[in-house]
């Protein structure tokens, strides 16, 4: 397993596009203000769900990277003969993907909140959310990628997927950015995260298995 | 059949995309021993080497074996970025073999520090049969193992299954040409 995660970080990292889906983030942030205007309250209280809305959209970028290249090139069909479990493997690529995005986005998300000047209090919150959301959005990502590898144009298909399911997330953590927004979409944005980070090893282990014949 | 077969199809049939390829199959793979399935292109070769790797399940009777295999396909399955030492390396580690040793007895060695993409169709080739060199797995599949190696690579391959079988280790190849690995029981399909 510790092999295993290993060389999912070093994938990822040395990759060259872990910093895509963060580029992404930040001119997203960068390009919202320009679209909405500089009015600082307006961008202050919509800014929170914009920046969940960027997060949503950079989650979809490292998709195709993240099982495509292992089922081409037999890494998954070598694991498997060596009786490593698809399970086993997916949940070192949920480790390994979430330790690539989510952490570096919430960094990101730094910049990102001085740009929609938000308040401080709501970028903790922003912050809190991300924590707990993030595990949620790569899981959603690696379910995403396992169901689509061997596909041709994945793209799209990958984001008609992936964003309806992303919706629960969407919804509370913006919610948790609101003035008003608190405790209750906290909890609810945890518990929808967990649930699918618990659901993404199973689902992704039986996609790739099913993808192989 | 001796009991102690390390690959034992009983009454195997394989199907393939609504195709059947072959069906009613036995076969007995022990330690020493070597088979050669042999065939024309697409009558199904690759795809018995896959029921014994359990990739495919069949449709219908069993595919056992007693013990780890180790895989050589088309596909190289090594890092392009790495070099050749490091991507064999996370192999070995996973194996708990030693992938210097392989990487000698294929004669990669002025190579090891090259990454995987810079390799040739026979370097690829070599690279993949070190992994399986490295795996310790008593049984090797081998799907057209010979493609694009030269002279010298079939040397090293037969040197390296003749060393594996001396050791008690079996082989189940397929190829659509003669194959160096000595004394072999041949199947065609």
């Amino acid at each position: 397993m510790r092999t295993l995660l290993l060389r999912e970080l070093r994938l990822a990292l040395t990759g060259g596009n872990a910093a895509l889906p963060l580029i992404f983030f930040l001119l997203v942030a960068t390009l919202f203000p320009f679209a909405v205007g500089p009015d600082a309250p307006l961008l202050a209280r919509t800014g929170g769900g914009a920046l969940w809305m960027a997060a949503l959209l950079a989650a979809l970028l490292p998709i195709d990277r993240l099982v495509e290249p292992d089922r081409a090139a037999g890494v998954l069909d070598q694991l498997a003969v060596r009786g490593i479990a698809e399970e086993e493997v997916a949940l070192a690529k949920l480790l390994g993907h979430w330790l690539s995005f989510g952490p570096p986005l919430m960094l990101a998300a730094l910049p990102a909140a001085a740009l929609m000047k938000l308040p401080g209090e709501v970028l903790l919150r922003l912050e809190l959310g991300l924590l707990a959301g993030t595990p949620g959005l790569a899981a959603l990502s690696l379910i995403v990628a396992a169901l689509t590898a061997g596909l041709r144009s994945t793209g799209a298909l990958a984001g008609l997927l992936m964003l309806p399911l992303a919706v629960p997330l969407l919804i509370f953590g913006a919610a948790m950015t609101e003035p008003s927004g608190g405790a209750g979409a906290a909890k609810l944005l945890a518990a929808v995260s967990l649930l699918l980070v618990a659901i993404a090893p199973f689902a992704a282990g039986a996609a790739i298995r099913a993808g192989r014949d | 059949m001796s009991d102690a077969a390390l690959l034992r199809f009983t009454e195997v049939t394989c199907e393939r995309g609504g195709r059947m390829l072959f069906e009613g199959m036995s076969l007995s793979v022990a330690p020493g021993e070597a088979l050669l399935v042999t065939g024309a292109n697409g009558v199904g070769k690759s795809s018995l080497i896959r029921l014994a790797a359990g990739l495919l399940r069949p449709s219908g009777g069993s595919v056992e074996r007693s013990g780890e295999a180790a895989l050589v396909d088309e596909a190289l399955a090594l890092d392009a970025k790495q070099s050749v030492g490091a991507a064999l390396g996370f192999w070995a580690r996973l194996d708990g073999g030693d992938a210097a040793a392989a990487i000698e007895a294929m004669g990669l060695s002025h190579l090891a520090d090259i990454p995987v993409r810079m390799l040739s169709t026979g370097q690829r080739k070599r690279a993949a049969l070190a992994r399986v060199v490295a795996s310790e797995a008593p049984l090797w599949l081998l799907d057209e193992p010979a493609n694009g190696l030269d002279a010298e690579g079939l040397e090293r391959l037969a040197a390296a299954v003749a060393q594996h079988r001396a050791a008690g280790g079996a082989v189940l190849a397929a190829s659509h040409q003669p194959l160096p690995i000595g004394e072999h029981g041949k199947l065609a399909l």
